[in-house]
């Protein structure tokens, strides 16, 4: 007998919750009409970022192009005559992409940033499909300070052999022979 | 013919192929369709002969409940529907003579039917006179049917208990 | 002459009737939505028209336009055939629902009732029994794991329900002395059934829902097992066809809880058929709080409810109610 009072007082407060749920306002935010600020760090759509001297940061690595689980990315690089590598063109079809950020992990750069602009729905599929000039932005997005040829060890104007930041200076091998 | 006699003979072709296409089906599910459209048929019948609680009762009992039952039974089990074979003569041969006296008796009877010398009158009952008729005149015979029932379902409830399994010592 | 005009008005009844049940149970879908919605303190659908008044009609061109396609290992004709039934067999139930006494017109009385049948009251089992084929075939004809599942269990559990709800109307035909829909509303004049039989309504209604499969019961459908159950190969109208017959059946459990419990169309001031009708939308109000409310129920405590509280609760309740009647 207690048990069936227990039972009917649960059913009680279950239907008197749905119930009192009736006269709330409803929790919805409605979406085009109320679009919350995303986090920072929301992943959707790529950009191409600067570095802080407004050189292009890729280097048409192809590490993105493969890393990417829907191949959506393509490239093809180049080298200036300084030695600095580049896209000459660079398409990534955003009507494949899943916005997973595996090229943002896989950029060595820090070129590829994932932005929270996620709005990619068009009439026309091709006009997903963004080129290099679509993509490039003016500033270095999330990693303001990293410029990647004063770090690595390539001769281009950022400095020649040694002369990058943490960089020993070239070790005469001959020296080193007993 | 009037058009009582010719929805009687639609419902009678109805039935008869149904019948025969239900037995000779090898996909059971199909059987168990045929068979429910048979009994569709039978009910209609009882509908045309003036007797709505029969056909009701019918499609309730026969085409909803048994047959329902046989359905799931056949969904449960999931049998395989084996190829195409004849069966041995042993079973044939039972078979055949009983179907065939069947058939003599039932045709004996038929020939020596009472509506033969005797007109049937026709009976249109509603629901509460069949009852009333079924229940005061004859409750005895029910009685004893809900009895036979009752032993049936006991006798099912004993089978399909298991056997207590002996106790498994916990350990420790 | 007489019976050119008997089979006039009855199509001009029947179709005032069919398309009355389909636009209602369009909009019972909107209804279900929008309240369900309010309940999870949400909006529901509101982009299609104002307060999304035209969704479901975008649901039924969406519904009638898509792509029907038929599983390669399914039974063809079978699996075609399947969602009919279930449609059919809750859109004929109508046939023997009153919707008021009668009209008269041009000195001839029409009564508001498709048929009235002497056996009335077990026809609808007739048919609700069929409709349990329509699920056990969908679902064995769709060849596929979580559709067959789906179908035995609708086949269970509405063998099972069947048994309860048939019971716990005894007492209601012991009151009204017929099994005719119309006897049974008439003999409501003075006040429903619901005030001389309250534990008949509750058995009705707990073992009308499940016949209905709706959400405390819907294990045949119970999208988080086995992805829509019987329905899961279904596409376009054929699964239209199901999500048809399940909202007529909802209204045609309005429908009979009225005729059974509330007094049918009787009711003070406003006309018979928007009594029927506002009976109807009450009882599918509750239920869709109940939906929006309870969860699923397991196997076995679905079967242990039908069983062993249902049935011999209907039973007792017939026994005493048999008891009083011969005092």
């Amino acid at each position: 007998m207690a048990e069936a009072l227990e039972a009917i007082k649960a059913l009680a407060t279950g239907f008197a919750t749905t119930f009192k749920h009736l006269f709330r306002k409803p929790i919805t935010e409605e979406y085009p009409e109320f679009k919350r600020t995303l986090p920072e760090r929301t992943r959707a759509r790529i950009i191409l970022t600067r570095d802080p001297d407004g050189g292009e940061r890729c280097v048409a690595c192809y590490l993105c192009s493969a890393v990417c689980p829907v191949s959506c990315i393509s490239m093809q690089s180049a080298e200036k005559e300084d030695g600095r590598r580049y896209a000459t063109w660079f398409r990534i079809n955003f009507a494949r992409c899943i916005y997973c950020g595996l090229c943002e992990e896989a950029c060595p750069t820090s070129a590829i940033q994932l932005t929270a602009m996620f709005e990619t729905c068009e009439r026309d599929i091709l006009t997903l499909v963004y080129e290099k000039e679509d993509l490039l932005v003016d500033h270095g997005g999330k990693d303001k300070e990293y410029n990647f040829y004063k770090y690595a060890g390539v001769v281009t104007q950022e400095g020649g052999k040694g002369e990058h930041i943490k960089e020993d200076k070239p070790v005469n091998v001959k020296s080193n022979l007993p | 013919m009037t058009i009582y006699s010719i929805i009687f003979y639609i419902l009678a072709l109805l039935i008869l192929v149904s019948t025969g296409l239900a037995i000779t089906r090898r996909n059971l599910v199909h059987a168990v369709i045929y068979l429910v459209f048979s009994f569709f048929g039978s009910a209609l019948l009882f509908y045309l002969f003036g007797a709505p609680l029969l056909a009701v009762l019918e499609v309730i009992i026969y085409a909803g409940a048994i047959m329902i039952l046989f359905l799931f039974i056949i969904m449960m089990v999931k049998v395989e529907t084996s190829e195409e074979r004849m069966f041995p003569l042993n079973q044939w041969l039972p078979a055949a003579v009983i179907g065939l006296l069947y058939l003599a008796i039932g045709a004996l009877l038929v020939s020596s039917a009472p509506g033969k010398d005797i007109p049937l009158e026709m009976a249109l009952t509603h629901p509460k006179e069949f009852g009333q008729y079924l229940f005061q005149r004859h409750w005895l015979s029910i009685e004893i049917v809900s009895l036979l029932l009752l032993i049936a379902l006991i006798g099912a409830l004993h089978l399909g208990r298991r056997k207590r399994e002996e106790k498994i010592e916990e350990k420790p | 002459m007489d019976w050119i005009i008997g089979i006039i008005v009855l199509i001009v009844k029947l179709g005032l009737v069919l398309v009355g049940l389909l636009l209602l149970a369009a909009y019972l879908v909107w209804v279900e939505r929008k309240f369900l919605a309010r309940l999870q303190i949400r909006y529901g659908p509101n982009r299609a028209g104002k307060f999304g008044l035209l969704q479901p009609i975008a649901d039924a061109l969406k519904l009638m336009v898509k792509e029907d396609t038929v599983p390669e290992a399914a039974d063809r004709i079978l699996f075609l055939l399947a969602p009919a039934v279930v449609a059919t067999s809750a859109l004929l139930m109508f046939a023997v629902v009153p919707f008021g006494s009668h009209l008269t017109l041009w000195g001839k009385k029409i009564p508001l009732v498709i048929t009235d049948l002497n056996v009335g009251l077990l026809y609808v089992f007739a048919l609700s029994s069929l409709g349990v084929y329509g699920v056990a075939l969908g679902g064995w004809a769709s060849n596929s794991k979580y559709s067959l599942l789906g179908g035995i269990r609708g086949a269970a559990q509405m063998i099972s329900y069947e048994l309860a709800l048939g019971l716990s109307l005894v007492p209601i035909v012991m009151h009204a002395g017929s099994f005719s829909i119309v006897d049974i509303v008439n003999a409501q004049a003075k006040y429903p059934f619901i005030l001389l039989q309250p534990f008949a309504f509750v058995i009705f209604i707990v073992s009308a829902m499940a016949e209905s499969k709706r959400i405390p019961f819907d294990l045949p459908e119970a999208e988080n097992e086995l992805g829509a159950g019987y329905h899961t190969e279904y596409s376009g109208m054929r699964f239209g066809l199901f999500f048809l017959g399940e909202y007529v059946h909802m209204q045609v459990l309005g429908a009979f809880v009225a005729v059974f419990f509330l007094g049918g169309w009787r009711g003070p001031l406003l006309p018979a058929p928007v009594w029927l009708f506002i009976k109807i939308i009450l009882v599918a109000l509750i239920m869709i709080w109940i939906r929006g409310t309870l969860p699923r129920l397991r196997y076995d405590q679905l079967m242990a409810v039908g069983w062993k509280v249902l049935i011999p609760a209907a039973l007792l309740n017939i026994m005493v109610t048999g008891a009083i009647l011969l005092i």
